[in-house]
């Protein structure tokens, strides 16, 4: 099972014959994902070679790739400026789940396209501006090293990538399910609480972690979604206690504006719907642990 | 901006001179039948008490109340600059925004006939007299979207039919400009029945700067910190802080995650230690970019220490490992505070060798985050009390 992505995941990758489209490609392959196919309609017709003896086709366009492979994910490398036509056209193409890695992309672009993407409803956005999402040992689209934690029973959703990482390894003991970065913009496609739906779903998920961060109130909303519909047992962190306000650190989502977004409030309304919240990613981890040895007993 | 977009503005030109300023009341009086308003131009209140600001019935006057308030004392301030406006009287006063709605994912107008004051006081206090309609990326605000609004807000027919207009021209704004916000607060009526945008405030997207040349003139760069501004220039993400604690990471979310760290770490020791920056250094984490911050962070002249947190992800530890050490060689002797470095991931065990291999003086490696910032803290404790 897992989240959004596993064993019967065929990738395409928009922007794969550029340098970061290449490398992440390569690692994709190496960590076991069924990669069939690159876009880019100036290279339409080539193949590409990648280490390990794998030969990727090159497609015109997401609908005629999907045709010819079946593909239904797609991980968009285009840079920022066309990164809203891109994924334009994966939903278009109506390919089930769009994984968008590329940082900077104007909000309105975003809006746009997520909007798009609502009318549509055929297609599921995770991103932009995020790691992508692994399921270990089966699939792994985007950026996530899959080398840092193995397959288990721990969910994991976060709007940060680095932190996504830091708490694999914390947990590398027990393993993930599926790990989800959303990515920390202002507008995102898959929300944690879109997540926290699916890992509930899954039956291969006893225990989530989430990690949330200051700006905006979707952590907020998440509390509330955990108190009526999620009864696997949840563990919290947010990041940005000590960021002053109207000040935007790193992800232009993470911004507090007045007295909103503030990491203290999103603790409370966790703490409120009976999530434990750790102090620090290591502290949280420990919380993780508690759990998860309970379960095992 | 509003102009450009054809949304009513008054008409209004600076001017330095008394010359000048019968010369822009010429230009701009024919458009409020001869009437103007000399303002001073000072960064303080309470000019109009102060005598400088005079309504002008003629070119001829403004010239005279020119005249008068240039060089006048406001507050300790000495005008040099005087606005002549188009004089405007005004019968109501109004309130429109429109912006990023993160919760839906959406946009957001907001419109009130109740217009002049906060809003956030507003919402709080008459929350009923407040509209809030959701508007569609892809179709913004047309007229059917504009006149919906306008009802929502209870104007009169005949009043919302003058607003709707201008509803949409603030839309165009807000979508041709890649805005996160256009409010005007007060949007007027005229006692001739104009509508006009008096006083409004635009947020723009920094990540839209590609298509919009024109809105780096905009930027205030006297007002930017200075090591804000040199490690803009430097493409570095970096927000100072007043703490004595520098911070290198990578990852937003890390970074983030290590000011907290560092701030809590920091309570068990003498003067409470706090982060001195947030600065995060990509997934790359080469030795130039690492070069680049630590010069950063070492001219905070308030640093006392500094936390290399960094998560090897992507880029493996031994690389960042190298980084620090040739960093540090390119700094020579501008590396004067002690680093904490704390290492994991990829390849940590080969990172943490080449560290404890160059063995430089000024760092310590710790093996966990926790462990780090506690270090880090204490030593900027140390040479501080």
């Amino acid at each position: 099972m897992a989240i959004f992505l596993d064993e019967n995941s065929k990738v395409i990758v928009q922007g794969m014959t550029g340098s970061e489209g290449m490398k992440h490609t390569q690692r994709m392959l190496a960590s076991g994902t069924s990669i069939v196919g690159g876009v880019n309609p100036r290279k339409a017709g080539t193949t590409v070679e990648f280490d390990g003896g794998t030969t990727v086709p090159v497609f015109g366009t997401v609908a005629e790739a999907m045709k010819e492979t079946g593909a239904n994910v797609s991980v968009i490398f285009v840079p920022p400026a066309f990164a809203k036509s891109a994924v334009v056209e994966a939903i278009d193409a109506a390919i089930p789940l769009a994984v968008v890695i590329t940082e900077g992309i104007a909000v309105k672009d975003s809006a746009e396209f997520y909007a798009y993407s609502r009318t549509k409803g055929t297609t599921r956005i995770v991103g932009p501006n995020c790691p992508g999402l692994i399921s270990p040992g089966k699939s792994n689209a985007g950026i996530i090293p899959a080398n840092i934690a193995g397959a288990g029973r721990i969910g994991l959703v976060s709007k940060s990538g680095t932190l996504t990482y830091q708490m694999m390894y914390e947990l590398r003991e027990f393993g993930f399910s599926s790990a989800v970065g959303i990515g920390g913009d202002p507008i995102i496609g898959t929300t944690h609480i879109d997540c926290l739906e699916a890992f509930e779903k899954d039956p291969e998920t006893d225990a989530i972690v989430m990690i949330g961060e200051i700006g905006g109130d979707a952590e907020e909303r998440a509390a509330a979604y955990i108190k009526e519909h999620v009864t696997k047992p949840v563990v919290g962190y947010v990041a940005g206690f000590t960021a002053p306000e109207g000040k935007t650190m790193g992800h232009a989502g993470a911004i507090v504006s007045g007295s909103a977004g503030t990491a203290a409030a999103k603790q409370e309304a966790l703490e409120a719907a009976g999530v434990k919240v750790g102090k620090t990613p290591s502290a949280t981890a420990d919380l993780m642990r508690e759990i998860m040895r309970s379960l095992k007993g | 901006m509003f102009e450009k977009h054809g949304v009513p503005v008054l008409a209004g030109a600076t001017a330095t001179t008394p010359q000048q300023a019968r010369e822009a009341a010429e230009a701009i009086g024919p458009k409020s039948g001869g009437v103007t308003v000399v303002k001073a131009q000072v960064k303080t209140g309470g000019r109009g008490k102060a005598g400088g600001v005079k309504v002008a019935k003629s070119a001829d006057e403004a010239q005279q109340h020119a005249q008068a308030i240039l060089g006048m004392d406001i507050k300790g301030h000495t005008v040099g600059t005087v606005m002549i406006a188009q004089g405007a009287r005004i019968a109501e006063e109004y309130y429109f925004s429109v912006l990023l709605d993160r919760a839906n994912r959406s946009y957001l107008a907001m419109c009130s006939k109740e217009g002049g004051m906060e809003i956030e006081q507003l919402a709080v206090e008459r929350p009923e007299a407040l509209a809030r309609i959701a508007v569609d990326p892809n179709t913004g605000i047309d007229a059917a979207k504009a006149a919906e609004i306008v009802e929502a807000a209870g104007f009169d027919a005949e009043t919302g039919a003058k607003i709707a207009p201008v509803l949409e021209k603030l839309w165009e704004v807000y979508r041709d400009e890649d805005a996160t916000l256009v409010e005007v607060n007060p949007l007027v009526k005229t006692e001739d029945g104009d509508i006009v945008a008096l006083d409004g405030k635009v947020t723009l997207d920094a990540n839209a700067d590609f298509r919009h040349p024109d809105h780096e003139a905009l930027e205030d760069k006297a007002a930017a910190d200075p090591l804000e501004a040199a490690a803009k220039e430097k493409g570095l993400n970096y927000v100072k802080l007043d703490g004595s604690v520098g911070i290198i990471g990578n990852g937003a979310g890390l970074v983030m995650s290590t000011l907290d760290v560092v701030a809590y770490a920091g309570e068990e020791f003498a003067g409470s230690p706090k982060p001195a920056n947030f600065l995060d250094i990509g997934g790359g984490a080469s030795a130039e970019v690492m070069a680049n911050g630590l010069h950063i962070i070492l001219g905070d002249a308030q640093v006392k220490s500094v936390f290399v947190n960094v998560f090897g992800g992507i880029t493996s530890c031994d690389a960042v490992a190298n980084g620090i050490v040739g960093a540090l060689n390119a700094l020579g002797d501008e590396a004067t505070k002690p680093l904490v470095v704390r290492l994991d991931g990829n390849n940590v065990e080969e990172g943490r060798r080449i560290l404890a291999e160059a063995n430089h003086p000024l760092v310590t490696i710790e093996e966990t985050m926790d462990g780090a910032a506690r270090k880090a803290a204490e030593l900027a404790s140390a040479a501080t009390n």
